[in-house]
């Protein structure tokens, strides 16, 4: 090859290559270019889903856009029916659970749905090689049967009054879904369902797009078109909101303060079950004398924190159950009173050390707060909680770290946990507080354990009545006054700024984790644009 | 030449080898726990039994030579196994994204030869006059400017300050398909951010390389012939001072590479770089090994291109002894 042809070769090779880049690229063109329209709504969300197969746990608190539940929440979280007929009939023991599916529902590819997809669902989560983190959520569950194509029996294993909860989630399409590879396979990304939108587009770290589906059994929806963009950073978010790129965001509550003038946009703060709170380790020396613990309990200033750390969206906890919750006990408020901190502490032997420290028997009031790092919401409530404690005389140092090096200190030291799921007070109060979880994994993290709270957990669960139910989680918040497991701060509300151009625009009591289900569109498909 | 690139095919091996195996160990050294970073929040709630169950599912157990020795075995039979991350098969998330990337480098590449060849002669013409003054102090300060500054700089200006250009993304917010008109102005951004950061490179070599050659005795002869300058500049000095940069544009591919991986995190380009972050943060082995072996192969690549570009241009050059 001489030079002259080689260089041809060479620059024909470059050529090629650029060619060959471009055309990889060439993805599917067409469409305005630009969604924009009046029945089209964009919002930004800070995080992005793993998957959007309901086998591997997308949207399994209910809400989800492309799918359904048996059950769904109205804006007040009751139970309501989805795609089954009704709520489901419940057996006088509590271990059988009837449900009659509509009829007529289609999935987005127009095959029907049946009692085989509900089957298919359940059985595929339970199955121990579907990589599915929330499994244990449906441990109370033996077994599910179709009887015929329209009746679906679940069998529990023992009686659980908070089972109806767990049906809100998403149903799969078996006939979709079940010949691919659950934990890799498409669906993951190209989900199929029964729900109000079907997903058009889903551009990794960038957005997921929706079409209203005009099959939806519930009516087709109004707003036509729905994108939610992948924006991580809430400064960046803030501003495509402010240039009118984004029709709504979640932010935090200094930054939505700062749209608060604007008249063309609304402010939504949602309530949550969104709980941060100290675990309180049983096997530490410290955190494991029930004194140290009631005078912690009384010697934070939960309203100070809402105030400065929270601006004012949020509310006091005094344990999972938010104060305005139907669930709550009356009375288990504990107001901040450092007097009768400093009491117990003096009553119980803890004397006044040098540096302000008390001591008992050698041992000083002293233990470690771990949070994880970079999450600046958790760091505020450490160094306030710290702060706190330091008036009575009790020194917590705080100290940041990722989960892998926390994990394995959790059994001696404190850690500034974070959680709540708003349906049933089952959910977190039993994950919480039950001896038998102590340790396992992250449910009960501080090894509480207290004979009258595991029994009155076990009770509400067998009981189906819902007096019988209070009077036990009464009981249980009363008993986590008297012998705290936690401190328990504040509940966080998650604020949202919306363009105010729509009506029906509510928010729902919201759960820690933010599913793409949670914030004001969690009913989008009910809005209608203001004339 | 054929020789050459059969030789340097059988050095790869090795390489690959080295490099994955290597992958495999920093990754097994980190203290971040595969089966936490895929259960995410859902694993704040999971029971044990739960989690060992995924660790199970996941083939994370054992030790990390295990591990690599079933990927490696796996892939040469190429399956490349199932990104835990993104829960896709390895192969269609590099199929999905690496078609972004090759764009993106390409025209910014294209752009930082061309550009840098232009104003690399422009300076050597009349080295230490105005215009080579500002070109190579210009050049200098880019040397020293971080892409992903130079991208938070071009936002700030053209995006939010002046508002012409989109910030970030593929296509607008609001659509999801991408036609060729929106490709262009969401690409312009981070194209021109990443070929500025390879120019200044280019135009230092070629300005000196051109500026040499000027002095160099084929020119002064070329000059005495009374040749046109034109034909001086482009057919003599310009050949010969643009070996130094056949070079360099081999080189330059891990920079390049580097580069992308910024500025595609900047612009949220959805390319292979920002599914590298991810997998590197999750510490999702089949991904990163795949992801660094094409890393490797790209810088491989272009050292023999560069090379072969060199024997081409010089036939002095003997490609039997490189």
């Amino acid at each position: 090859m001489t030079a002259r042809t080689g260089r041809r070769a060479a620059a024909l090779a470059a050529a090629g290559a650029v060619l060959a880049g471009a055309a990889a690229c060439s993805a599917p063109s067409g469409g305005d270019g630009n969604g924009k329209g009046t029945d089209s709504l964009v919002v930004g969300i800070a995080q992005e889903p793993d998957t959007l197969s309901p086998l591997l746990g997308y949207g399994k608190d209910g809400n989800s856009k492309i799918f359904d539940g048996l059950l769904r929440h109205d804006a007040a979280m009751k139970l309501q029916p989805a795609l089954a007929r009704e709520l489901p009939e419940v057996s006088d023991d509590g271990k059988t659970y009837t449900y009659t599916l509509r009829d007529g529902v289609r999935f987005s590819d127009g095959k029907p749905f049946t009692a085989a997809d509900v089957v298919f669902t359940y059985e595929t989560i339970l199955d121990s090689k579907t990589n599915n983190p929330s499994r244990g959520e449906l441990d109370a569950l033996k077994s599910v049967t179709a009887k015929g194509k329209d009746t679906v029996v679940f069998t529990l294993k023992y009686p659980y009054a908070a089972f109806a909860e767990r049906t809100v989630l998403p149903i799969a399409s078996r006939a979709v879904a079940g010949k691919q590879d659950i934990n890799t396979g498409a669906y993951n990304t190209k989900p199929i369902g029964t729900g109000p939108y079907t997903l058009t587009n889903w551009s990794k770290g960038e957005k997921l797009t929706f079409q209203a589906n005009p099959r939806y059994w519930g009516g087709e929806p109004e707003v036509k078109k729905f994108t939610m963009a992948v924006i991580k950073d809430d400064d960046v978010r803030a501003t495509r909101l402010r240039t009118g790129d984004l029709d709504g965001a979640i932010l935090p509550p200094n930054l939505a303060r700062t749209f608060g003038r604007d008249s063309g946009k609304k402010t939504l703060n949602a309530k949550t079950n969104d709980f941060r709170g100290v675990t309180l380790p049983t096997e530490n020396k410290v955190t494991g004398d029930k004194a140290i613990r009631r005078a912690l309990d009384i010697a934070v200033n939960r309203t100070a924190m809402v105030d400065k750390i929270l601006d004012g969206a949020g509310q006091a906890a005094y344990g999972p159950v938010p104060t305005d919750s139907p669930w709550f006990a009356k009375g288990t408020e504990r107001p901040y009173d450092l007097d009768a901190a400093r009491k117990i502490l003096d009553d119980a032997g803890w004397k006044p050390g040098k540096n302000g420290v008390r001591v008992k028997d050698g041992q000083q009031a002293g233990f470690t707060l771990f949070y994880p790092s970079g999450d600046k919401l958790r760091q505020e409530h450490a160094l306030a909680f710290a702060s706190d404690a330091k008036q009575a005389g009790i020194k917590v140092t705080v100290n940041s770290a990722s989960w892998e090096i926390i994990e394995p200190a959790m059994k001696h030291d404190a850690v500034l946990a974070g959680g709540g799921n708003p349906a049933d007070p089952d959910f977190d109060l039993y994950n919480l507080l039950h001896s038998s979880l102590a340790g396992d994994g992250f449910n009960n993290m501080a090894r509480y354990a207290n004979k009258a709270v595991d029994q009155q957990l076990e009770q509400a669960r067998r009981t189906n009545t819902g007096s019988e139910r209070k009077a036990a989680y009464d009981t249980v918040q009363k008993e986590l006054r008297d012998d705290p497991g936690y401190v328990f701060l504040t509940h966080v509300d998650h604020v949202y700024v919306m363009n105010d151009s729509w009506k029906n625009v509510t928010t729902q009591v919201e759960p820690h984790d933010h599913g793409l289900g949670a914030g004001p569109w969690w009913n989008v498909e009910d809005w209608q644009r203001k004339k | 030449m054929a020789r050459l690139t059969g030789r340097r095919l059988l050095a790869a091996v090795p390489v690959l080898a080295a490099v994955t195996f290597g992958v495999f160990a920093v990754a097994a050294a980190s203290p971040f726990d595969p089966v936490r970073q895929y259960a995410g929040t859902a694993g704040l709630t999971a029971s044990q039994q739960t989690l060992d169950q995924l660790r199970d599912n996941l083939g994370v157990g054992g030790s990390f030579a295990g591990r690599w020795w079933r990927w490696l075995t796996a892939a040469l039979t190429g399956d490349l196994g199932d990104s835990a991350s993104l829960r896709q098969p390895v192969a269609q998330v590099i199929a999905e994204r690496i078609g972004w990337s090759v764009l993106l480098c390409a025209v910014a590449f294209t752009v930082a030869v061309l550009l840098g060849t232009l104003l690399g002669v422009a300076a050597a013409r009349r080295q230490g006059g105005l215009l080579d003054r500002c070109v190579t102090s210009v050049a200098y300060a880019l040397e020293a400017a971080p892409p992903f500054w130079l991208g938070l700089l071009a936002i700030w200006l053209f995006a939010l300050h002046l508002g012409v250009l989109p910030a970030g993304g593929l296509s607008d917010t609001g659509s999801d398909t991408v036609t060729a008109g929106s490709l262009i102005e969401h690409l312009t951004l981070p194209a021109a951010v990443l070929a500025l950061s390879q120019l200044p490179w280019f135009v230092l070599y070629v300005r000196q390389g051109v500026g040499d050659a000027l002095h160099e005795d084929p020119v002064r002869g070329a000059r005495s012939r009374g040749l046109s300058e034109r034909t001086v500049l482009l057919g003599h000095a310009l050949r010969s001072g643009l070996l130094p940069v056949l070079t360099l544009i081999g080189s330059r591919v891990p920079e390049l590479i580097t580069g992308a991986l910024l500025v595609e995190t900047v612009f949220s380009w959805p390319g292979i770089a920002s599914a590298t972050v991810q997998a590197a943060t999750a510490t999702d082995f089949p991904l990163l090994a795949a992801l660094t072996v094409l890393a490797t192969l790209a810088v491989l690549a272009g050292n023999l291109l560069a090379d072969l570009l060199y024997g081409l241009a010089d036939p002095r050059v003997a490609l039997e002894e490189m």
